[in-house]
């Protein structure tokens, strides 16, 4: 139930990519090949940052068809909670840590004629994964990839080497922008689209698909939500029979398991829809960080997503 | 049963261009679409099927207006068209298929195979309800079956009809009635008008 089956490893490199990104290299403590994935997948790296838990989401880089080992970058997040930070300064090689088996919650549709990758920054990662896949089964591609300049466009020297001119690079400091309208417009029937970087750039391409006809089953996003901080809150479990304090930068799955309460999980970003609970009462707001719940689950308050929302009043009571 | 397909009604969508392949009673779905978002007309392409069971709106259809008119007399007779125009269409194509269950069934299929998601065309149900349905003893095709069970048109099995579909094949699933007990077939019913 609760994430997916641990894996103990080695961190075997760790790559300054430029000021902002790290790359990190975990292979198998004991020695045996890391689990098969397919791209886009990514793993949940445990860290033990003194004392305080942290679970974060990356997406897996490496070639899916390398099982030697699992590549993660992390860009380090200065105004974050502290995990990439952590992952900056406290992940040495000769490390052993723990990661969960794969999960993808971001896979590519086979089916399709052609893939249309758009990436925004770090939201890069598994598209190199993925790239690798559909390089090695012949399959159609291109990646339109947004940065902000040649120092923080992390891998675009390698992928320019691998892939050619199928990759397309966009630096905002030379006022490059994606022409999304011209490139939607021009894509052969039975392309499926995959966009991952910034909300708003998730947005913007989403929304302006769904108007240019794109059907939705060909369109495919993803972004790790990192827990928002806020207001320190009180929830009741029903079920546990228990009342669990939040702190403000802790999470509610974070204070559920600081609690020692078995509550389900797998991307811990809002995107996968495991850890959905039912809430049985509730007097106040509930604070929705996620992209899981429907708007009228939200406008019900009928349920909340324990990984990002947050609570804000008097009394709430969830099943758990 | 799950994969037993259901239909809705042809809305009006933004998209670059539009697609719509129809046969029968299939026609009146076109121009109730047509009629209600005429600007549509200057890109639309109409494939239109009389209908086996004698209907055929082929001056109707044609008479609506659009951009590109074709009349065919069977869909095999239109397939290599359909193929050719999804095989040329850029996305923003918008695609909708009404009429006979068979004919619907058979644009979504040609829509997978052209690359698009299942659920990426709009159907609308009109007319016969008669079954395109696939022996699964000798794999051969039955067209428009009205009769529950019926008799295999390719290998002779009497064949029972069951809800089960087949996207990949655009088909129902027909199953040997009287495997056990040949000859003890049950009286046939008019089940799909």
């Amino acid at each position: 139930m609760s994430g997916s089956t641990r894996l103990p490893v080695i961190v075997t490199e760790v790559v300054e990519v430029n000021s902002l990104i790290k790359r990190f290299r975990f292979v198998r403590e004991d020695g045996g090949l890391m689990p098969g994935f397919s791209g886009g997948a990514h793993t949940v790296v445990e860290m033990d940052d003194n004392g305080t838990r942290r679970l974060n989401a990356y997406s897996l880089m490496s070639d899916p068809s390398d099982t030697s080992g699992y590549e993660i970058s992390v860009r380090r997040d200065e105004t974050g909670r502290g995990g990439s930070l952590f992952m900056h300064s406290g992940v040495k090689p000769g490390m052993k840590m723990v990661i969960s088996q794969p999960v993808n919650l971001f896979g590519l549709d086979l089916r399709a004629k052609k893939h249309l990758l758009i990436a925004g920054g770090i939201g890069i990662t598994p598209f190199i994964a993925q790239m690798a896949q559909l390089d090695a089964l012949g399959h159609k591609f291109e990646l339109h990839y947004a940065m902000r300049d040649r120092e923080l466009g992390a891998y675009m020297k390698e992928l320019s080497a691998r892939h050619g001119d199928r990759v397309h690079p966009y630096y905002d400091l030379e006022k490059q922008a994606i022409d999304l309208a011209t490139l939607l417009k021009t894509q052969p029937l039975g392309t499926h689209l995959y966009v991952c970087g910034p909300k708003g750039m998730i947005g913007w391409v989403l929304s302006t698909a769904e108007k240019m006809g794109w059907p939705n089953g060909a369109l495919h996003s993803e972004e790790f939500l990192a827990p928002p901080v806020g207001e320190a809150f009180e929830v009741e479990l029903s079920k546990s029979n228990i009342t669990i304090n939040v702190g403000p930068t802790q999470s509610l799955l974070e204070a559920l398991e600081a609690a020692g309460v078995d509550a389900p999980y797998l991307c811990r970003g809002g995107a996968c829809g495991q850890c959905e609970c039912k809430v049985n009462a509730v007097e106040g707001e509930i604070l929705n960080y996620d992209h899981w719940l429907s708007d009228e689950q939200k406008a019900a308050k009928s349920h909340i997503m324990p990984c990002v929302s947050r609570f804000k009043g008097e009394r709430l009571v969830i099943e758990l | 049963m799950r994969s037993r397909p259901l239909y809705g009604r042809l809305v009006p969508r933004q998209g670059s261009s539009h697609f719509i392949v129809a046969d029968g009673e299939g026609g009146e779905a076109v121009a109730a679409l047509l009629t209600a978002a005429p600007d549509l007309k200057s890109t639309t392409h109409i494939v239109y099927i009389p209908g086996t069971n004698g209907t055929d709106l082929t001056t109707m259809v044609a008479g609506l207006g659009a951009q590109v008119f074709h009349a065919a007399p069977s869909y095999a007779s239109a397939s290599q068209r359909i193929r050719k125009v999804l095989g040329d269409a850029h996305m923003g194509l918008q695609l909708y298929a009404a009429g006979t269950e068979g004919l619907i069934g058979q644009v979504q299929r040609d829509a997978i195979a052209a690359g698009l998601p299942h659920d990426a065309l709009q159907t609308e149900q009109r007319g016969s309800l008669a079954r395109r349905v696939q022996c699964v003893h000798c794999k051969g095709i039955t067209e428009n079956v009205t009769l529950d069970p019926f008799v295999c048109s390719h290998c002779g099995l009497n064949l029972f009809v069951r809800d089960h579909y087949s996207r990949r094949l655009a088909a129902f699933q027909g199953v040997c009635i009287d495997a056990e007990d040949p000859g003890e077939v049950p009286a046939s019913e008019e089940r799909f008008k």
